[in-house]
């Protein structure tokens, strides 16, 4: 812990983030984060199974009006998370370096960030007009499909813990739906502070819920939530992948997979990230054959 | 406990006191062989352990046909096949030669379609009317676009270039069996993939005469493979390490069990389970009309509809009259000789499925619902339900939760718009439902709020290949039709 030459620094504590407020875990249960030497630099929430029930049941709250709320203004949102993240960029590059990064490693993850968030911000109110189609059906009907978003979405953090975990949140919220996310187990600061930034950028609560905690004790209880609609994972890990597509059954969630390596790669970024957490909606309607239809009135 | 039809106007007793004069297709256009083998390579082979199932007709309980029974040998042989003619033909042949190989099957089942149209109701126990306007029509529809779309797919997906998968496991129901057919093959082949196709063991016929068609178009050997046999097959066809992908169509449990099953593989899956849609009627509905869309909406193909519209809700003050408008209907529903041009209702698949039926019946009644039958009378022989409804039905009840698959309609009732977004989001299945009204605002706020794959708006039970098909929630994943139905046969 750092101490500056006159005075006692304050220290932070590190909470959960559950719909918009700042709970410690009701386990009353903490874990060490640790600086790339090993020491102990904070105390993290050793979130519960509770805790993620809380947190899912706070994403579904917020999951209809955030899904139905204007393309337009989720991308606003999106963009003041940015510039958010972008007035706070050095406390973030501080934090990333404590927990091993080197400096330019640092700025790297967290100016990727930012402009990620950029990039997602601009797609939300423009995939829809990629991936919806008028559909000519060979009845008099009228019939579209659109895309919906799915729901509510668990987030497993990968291991980048600024730019992959924004990589995963910005398509799964620019599309409408509401997440759990579970931070990387041993990178987990900057998920907290980003909370903070979540907090203070118009993000109504509950849109985004950030747990801490033992991944493989929590992964299982999120994974088998019959509240939750899909889960998304982007490690490598087979016996992982296989255990959460288990536990995913009972409900059919869809599990959604990417093996994405590097994350500052143009290829971690697509408006097919959005699509892969939306759901197709397909609308019949009958067209009345008015008298004068056959003239080209 | 049972109610009596108390319409004010004078009901129509069409089983009592007159009759259509019968109208009879003639099951003579249809080439039934006694035995069918397995289609694997472009030959139709015998099966390794030599086991055969029989089919009859559901209509009548006569002997149709016998068809071969796939085990793990001939699902070896038959991916082994499709794999070779993915790398050997259908990998490296250009893509508008391999949409015109689809159009040709298109073609040629259109120029069959009534032996295919015979075969079906035959098989199956469906009115002949359905088979001749929907399902074999449909069908051919389906293969003619797909194939279109074999040579436009590099504008199908902006920035990526689509690539096949490889080769597709596919297990199709009873209910549609040409029609799911096509849904699975014609995608599939328009993207390139290959394919081993498992249909339902009790309605294999007019699948069995497609694969002798595609045999006719000439396709390379390989390319589609047809095994016919029951569940322990299409285990075997799931649990094979050399497929890339699996599409099944059938209920929710058995959707379950091949995620379960495929969890460590990378097989690309796509389901299409059951459903409970929700039929929703307001006051300012159009209402003989929408009268015209429920009955259709849960007596089509005698309630065998995985989008069956079995949860009528209707706005408590119009509830009387359309429930007595329903009744009415009803009774003029013909019940009986699936081959009868007038039959609006025919048979029920299987005996296994009439017990299914049956048992529901029997616990709606259990339950305290209040149970209504049309008085259709019923053939001597063969699987028959009367069309049947049920009022007083609880939200919680199993009448309104579970798949029925049979001509049972549970009806409730609702006052307002949001208590009927809820009632009818309450379930875990999601794959379609229907708003009856005559404003246009209110369509679009149910059509934005349902949790279902598709909702017909004044209308109920449409189909279309351009028209993507399939559910949220547990009703599956993965669309059918359309732009997004070539979805899941693709990768980048």
């Amino acid at each position: 812990m750092k101490k500056t030459t006159n005075r006692i620094s304050v220290l932070k504590t590190y909470k959960l983030y559950i719909g918009g407020q700042f709970p410690r875990t009701e386990s009353g249960r903490y874990y060490a984060a640790l600086d790339a030497k090993g020491n102990k630099i904070a105390n993290l929430c050793l979130a519960s199974r509770k805790d993620c029930r809380d947190a899912i049941v706070s994403a579904r709250n917020a999951s209809g009006s955030w899904g139905m709320r204007a393309a337009y203004n989720r991308g606003q949102i999106l963009y003041r998370i940015a510039e958010m993240l972008e007035s706070r960029k050095e406390q973030f590059i501080a934090e990333l370096v404590w927990q091993g990064l080197s400096r330019s490693a640092a700025q790297r993850e967290t100016e990727g960030a930012i402009d990620r968030l950029i990039y997602y911000a601009g797609w939300c109110d423009k995939y829809q007009a990629i991936f919806s189609t008028v559909n000519p059906v060979a009845s008099n009907h009228y019939n579209f499909s659109v895309c919906e978003p799915m729901g509510v979405v668990v987030l497993f953090a990968p291991e980048s813990p600024l730019l992959g975990l924004i990589s995963v949140l910005a398509p799964c919220i620019a599309g409408g739906n509401t997440a759990v996310v579970l931070a990387h187990q041993a990178k987990a600061l900057a998920a907290v502070s980003l909370a903070e930034v979540l907090n203070s950028s118009d993000v109504p609560a509950g849109v985004v819920n950030i747990l801490t905690g033992n991944n493989e004790e929590l992964m299982p209880w999120l994974a088998e939530h019959k509240d939750v609609n899909a889960i998304l994972y982007t490690e490598k890990e087979p016996s992982i992948l296989t255990a959460l597509r288990k536990k995913a059954t009972g409900n059919l969630k869809r599990v959604i997979h990417w093996p994405i390596q590097r994350w500052l790669d143009a290829s971690a970024q697509s408006p097919y990230r959005i699509t892969d957490l939306q759901e197709i909606k397909t609308t019949w309607h009958p067209i009345q054959q008015i008298a004068g239809s056959g003239s080209s009135y | 406990m049972a109610t009596k039809n108390k319409s004010t106007i004078k009901p129509l007793r069409l089983g009592a006191g007159w009759k259509y004069a019968p109208a009879p297709e003639s099951a003579a256009a249809a080439h039934i062989q006694d035995q069918y083998e397995l289609f694997i390579d472009g030959k139709w082979q015998k099966p390794k352990k030599g086991t055969y199932l029989e089919s009859i007709n559901p209509a009548n309980e006569k002997k149709l046909y016998r068809a071969a029974v796939a085990t793990e040998q001939d699902v070896d042989k038959a991916v082994a096949a499709a794999r070779k003619a993915f790398d050997k033909y259908w990998k490296k042949m250009p893509a508008k030669e391999r949409g015109k190989y689809i159009f040709r099957i298109a073609r040629l089942m259109q120029e069959q379609a009534r032996e295919l149209t015979v075969m079906e109701t035959l098989d199956g126990g469906k009115p002949i009317r359905e088979s001749r306007d929907f399902d074999i029509p449909l069908a051919c529809q389906h293969f003619f676009y797909y194939a279109g779309w074999a040579d436009k797919l590099e504008y199908a997906f902006p920035n990526r270039a689509a690539k096949p998968l490889g080769v597709a496991a596919q297990i199709t129901p009873w209910n549609f069996p040409l029609l799911m057919a096509a849904w699975k093959i014609a995608p599939a082949l328009a993207t390139g993939n290959t394919v081993v196709l498992k249909p339902a063991e009790t309605t294999s016929l007019t699948t069995l005469k497609l694969a002798s068609i595609i045999q006719e178009a000439d396709l390379p050997p390989g390319v589609v493979n047809i095994l016919t046999g029951a569940g322990e097959t299409g285990a075997s066809l799931v649990r094979h390490p050399a497929i890339n992908k699996i599409a099944f169509t059938g209920s929710t449990a058995v959707g379950k069990l091949i995620q379960q099953e495929t969890a460590d593989t990378a097989k690309k899956l796509t389901l299409e389970l059951g459903g409970k849609a929700a039929n929703i009627v307001f006051s300012d509905a159009p209402i003989d009309q929408a009268v015209e869309g429920v009955v259709n909406g849960i007596f089509f193909n005698q309630g065998h509809v995985c989008c069956a519209g079995s949860r009528l809700y209707v706005q408590e003050s119009i509830a009387a009259v359309f429930i007595q408008k329903i009744k009415d209907r009803m009774a003029t529903l013909l019940v009986g000789d699936p081959m009868d041009k007038n039959t609006d209702i025919g048979a029920i698949n299987s005996a296994a499925q009439l017990e299914k039926i049956n048992q529901y019946i029997r616990l709606g009644k259990k339950e305290g619902a209040l149970h209504y039958e049309s008085d259709a009378r019923l053939p001597q022989k063969g699987f028959f339900c009367r069309p049947t409804l049920f009022t007083k039905v609880a939200q919680s009840s199993r009448l309104a939760q579970e798949e029925i698959f049979g001509p049972v309609l549970a009806i409730l009732t609702f006052r307002t718009e949001e208590e009927v977004i809820e009632k009818a989001n309450n379930t875990p299945y999601g794959l379609s439902a229907g708003v009856w009204t005559d404003k246009g605002s209110r369509i679009f706020n149910l059509s934005r709020r349902l949790k279902a794959g598709v909702v017909w708006a004044n209308a109920y039970n449409l189909f279309d290949p351009a028209s993507p098909f399939g559910g949220y929630k547990e009703s599956g994943y993965g669309r059918e039709g359309g732009w997004h139905g070539l979805h899941p046969y693709i990768t980048f």
